[in-house]
């Protein structure tokens, strides 16, 4: 039961993180159809970011948010460089140029800092929290209730705030969005900066637990787009649900079956969702019309 | 002899029965015209046809074969050709080519072969090239032999398109509006075009607004409204039919030119 | 078959006739199967003059064998108009195949290298049908799922792979010769590599051929000619991956040694940032995409560290200002200037 409990809770903890970065891609995904491959450097950049700003002596609660300023930044100026000029481009045009953006940031990321594994204190300390004859680390808490707090606050966004319904209009139907006034361009730039921000938020909260390092992106990148497809590419809810199932999916057949494939788990999962599920758990099914 | 016939089809989508019960014949050699007001599901009907919709219910067949169960790739090789109202051509190959791949269901297709350029290969290349080259003099394109598709013009590509329909030497041609968008004297050269097909024997089925051209080229005109079939007969018969008119009227003069 | 210039006007004069001519010979020329794959031999056999010793053959025959590769992956991606993040695996599997039954089991190289192609379009065929029903985005993640989990696999079974250390690969024997020596690769690679383009330019320009280019353009047309959209994709994608795995089974014999690496995420994505860079739908722009690639990184050493920076700068660039890639923008700028 002690085993049982403490693959949970890491199965929760690292699926919170997977459901950050799925959000920031279903964001993305909603309000240009792009899938943004960078989205994992954006949860590198908030951790490697925050370590750096603390290197250069600045308290951790000054880091903290100043990184995620500066990764919003990196979002902000790949939406306006990268992407906004191959705006009308074909999806394999999109998905390499992100795909080159991902590379570059990860590039300027290991020249400037090296390749070396970087470690952030944990917020409120190390000493594990015993449930049920499992441990829990406090920063999974934090992880955890992170979640539970944006997941609220986006929710308040898109419901209640003119820029956040604008968004989900422009998700809906763009023609009909800009028709009505809404900027178009000016809602792909809040998106990529909203699920900036989202990628390093997840990243600043997984460092204490897992380390950071210039490459962990690619893994955390293709988890969480694991996870947005899982909960279905086009709903916000499911990239968090596909997030939280695919983490205690990974733990348990770690746990239970072979840690060896642990990271396996996560493109079998991709690919059993493309093959017999493509909507996923909770998106649109997409129609054709001839 | 009937080359195509359709009994019971029916298209719903979700509530919405875009074909409803259709029945009818086409008769072999014959211009057949499906007409009726916007959203009569006279596309859907062609879609229906050639497989790229499966229908709710209903069976179609083909000189007297069942095909209705049959993918659009079979039922190309039984004969059925078709053009787009929303032009379908091949940006990405030059106008020649497009017709070439007309060719295809006669054309050497072993993988094997077409690796290493085996003679026969060669020989189909330059046949395809030769009889698409030929086609496009037929549908009047002998200009834009030389061509890419993306350079041509709407009335030229409308015409690429029933060029490379043509070469894939059909038994049943079906033209999705091949008159639509284009000038008169452009209409003309279709009207041409559509007597010169039939006489050679090719079974020519039609979805048009054009009613001046409908009533001077077809030999038997189906009117659909509302998916359903509404009349039936020659022009003369369809022209003067009080619900014809009724149906036209609520669509606005707009709707045809008459 | 491309021509370049549009067609003739009526009513000529003697300078027009001869302008003709040699326009056409030009034009013989120009045409990728006779001149395209002459330049190519020429430029192979040339090439040795100017390699100064064993370092710049490897490069050579490192360039030759990712344009193997290329050249097929472009017959999917800029043909067939579909994409593919993962072919690096089926690379890493026809190496690994090699590597694993030559040095294991002892097997003649060349049935390995057969076997493992064998192997890999057993693979491909029995992925492509699923994962070719989807689409953009859709398949492209598919793929990536693919060569990750075949990279997972070559990283995890340590006892078959050498895991994550890679594991040595014996010369290549045929009959009573034993292959080894960058001159000798050189040759064998640059030899593979001009039968690859043959191979590559022969299916283009056949029905078959212009059904996969169909396909790219109009799906729904394309089936209304005849051709079975999913027979032509799994198709495009078994002879691409087969492309690949003969070229990873030549890689793992030329260098005698083989890592995961060579199935890694990163050399599916330099696969086609290289297919991109030189030009979708264009073989000789595969070559000219896996050349600079290849060449630029090695031969510039200071760009090393900047590797994965001047990389992305490129996919991006590229993509952005040349998103038909190098050599069909070259070739547009160069037949609008011919009258």
């Amino acid at each position: 039961m002690a085993e049982f409990l403490q693959f949970l809770f890491s199965g929760l903890t690292v699926g919170a993180i997977y459901a950050l970065v799925g959000l920031g891609f279903s964001i993305i995904y909603n309000a240009s159809h792009v899938i943004n491959f960078a989205q994992g450097e954006f949860v590198m950049l908030g951790g490697m970011g925050t370590v750096s700003l603390m290197l250069a002596g600045l308290p951790m609660y000054v880091a903290i948010p100043l990184a995620v300023c500066l990764v919003v930044a990196v979002g902000l100026l790949l939406e306006k460089f990268a992407v906004e000029p191959a705006r009308n481009a074909g999806v394999i045009t999109l998905i390499i140029i992100t795909i080159g953006a991902s590379i570059l940031i990860r590039g300027v990321v290991e020249v400037a800092l090296g390749k070396d594994f970087h470690r952030l204190p944990s917020f409120t300390g190390e000493t594990p929290i015993i449930i049920g004859g499992a441990a829990l680390q406090p920063q999974g808490l934090w992880v955890i209730g992170a979640l539970v707090i944006v997941v609220a606050a986006l929710r308040w966004f898109f419901e209640h705030t003119r820029l956040g319904k604008a968004i989900l209009a422009t998700s809906y139907n763009p023609l009909a969005a800009q028709l009505v006034g809404i900027d178009v361009r000016t809602i792909l730039l809040v998106s990529f900066g909203l699920s900036a921000a989202l990628g390093a938020l997840a990243g600043i909260l997984t460092a204490p637990i897992t380390l950071t390092k210039y490459d962990i992106g690619i893994m955390l990148g293709l988890k969480g787009f694991a996870a947005a497809i899982l909960g279905g590419l086009g709903s916000s809810y499911g990239a968090v649900a596909g997030g939280l199932a695919l983490g205690m999916i990974e733990a348990m057949s770690a746990g239970y079956i072979s840690s060896a494939y642990k990271d396996a788990v996560a493109f079998v999962i991709i690919l059993g969702v493309l093959f017999f599920m493509p909507s996923g758990l909770f998106g649109t099914r997409r129609t054709e019309r001839v | 002899m009937n080359v195509l016939q359709v009994h019971g089809l029916t298209k719903a989508f979700g509530g919405v029965h875009a074909v409803a019960d259709l029945s009818f014949s086409v008769s072999t050699g014959h211009v057949h015209s499906i007409i009726g007001p916007n959203g009569a599901g006279k596309t859907t009907l062609f879609n229906l046809i050639t497989g790229v919709y499966t229908p709710t219910a209903g069976r179609i067949m083909l000189e007297g074969e069942d095909v209705t169960a049959l993918t659009t790739a079979a039922r190309a090789e039984r004969g059925i050709a078709r053009t787009f109202q929303n032009l379908q051509i091949f940006f990405n190959m030059s106008a020649l080519e497009n017709v070439m791949v007309g060719r295809h269901l006669h054309s050497p297709r072993r993988l094997l072969a077409s690796l290493v350029h085996l003679p026969v290969i060669k020989r189909a290349n330059r046949d395809a090239h030769d009889r698409a080259a030929a086609l496009m003099e037929r549908v009047g394109l002998a200009a834009y032999l030389d061509a890419d598709s993306a350079s041509m013009p709407y009335g030229a590509l409308k015409r690429l398109e029933i060029a490379r329909a043509l070469a894939a030497e059909p038994r049943i041609l079906l033209l999705d509006e091949p008159a639509a968008g284009l000038n008169p004297r452009e209409t003309l050269e279709i009207d041409q075009l559509i007597q010169s097909i039939a006489a050679d024997g090719t079974t020519v089925v039609l979805v048009e607004h054009n009613m001046k051209l409908v009533m001077g080229v077809s030999d038997h005109i189906l009117v659909l409204d509302y998916g359903r079939r509404l009349a039936e007969g020659t022009a003369a018969a369809v022209r003067d039919n009080p619900e014809v008119i009724r149906a036209y009227l609520g669509a606005g003069i707009a709707g045809g030119h008459v | 078959m491309q021509r370049p210039g549009g067609s003739l006007q009526s009513g000529f004069s003697a300078k027009d006739i001869g302008a003709a001519g040699a326009a056409r010979g030009v034009a013989w020329l120009l045409t990728a199967r006779h001149g395209g794959i002459l330049a190519l031999v020429a430029l192979l056999l040339a090439l040795p003059l100017f390699l100064p010793n064993n370092f710049y053959y490897d490069i050579a025959i490192k360039t030759a064998l990712n344009a193997i590769v290329c050249v097929g992956l472009n017959l999917l991606i800029g043909y067939a108009g579909q994409i593919s993040l993962g072919h690096a695996g089926f690379f890493a599997l026809g190496a690994y195949a090699s590597a694993i039954l030559t040095s294991h089991y002892r097997w003649p190289g060349l049935l390995a290298m057969a076997a493992g192609a064998l192997g890999v379009a057993l693979v491909a065929f029995l992925v492509a049908r699923p994962i070719l029903r989807l689409r953009g985005h859709y398949l492209a993640m598919a793929t990536l799922g693919l060569g990750i989990i075949i990279s997972i696999v070559i990283n995890r079974e340590i006892p078959l792979t050498g895991g994550p250390d890679g594991m040595s690969v014996p010369a290549l024997r045929i009959w009573d010769w034993r292959l080894t020596g960058a001159v000798t690769w050189y040759w064998i690679s640059a030899g593979a590599l001009v039968l690859a383009v043959w191979v590559s330019l022969n299916l283009v320009e056949s029905p078959v051929g212009r059904a996969l280019r169909a396909l790219h353009g109009s799906e729904i047309a394309a089936e209304t000619a005849g051709i079975e959209i999913s027979r032509y994709k799994v198709l495009v994608f078994v002879v691409s991956a087969v492309f690949a795995s003969i070229a990873g089974s030549l890689f793992a014999h030329a260098e005698r040694f083989v890592t995961p690496v060579e199935a890694g995420f990163l050399r599916s994505i330099e696969f086609v940032t290289m297919v991109v860079l030189g030009g979708m739908a264009s073989t000789f722009g595969a070559l000219v995409g896996a050349t600079i690639l290849t060449v630029l990184p090695q031969v510039l050493t200071a760009f090393h560290d900047y590797k994965h920076v001047v990389l992305g700068a490129i996919m991006i660039g590229v993509m952005i200002f040349m998103p038909r890639g190098l050599v069909p923008t070259l070739m547009s700028l160069w037949r609008r200037r011919a009258p």
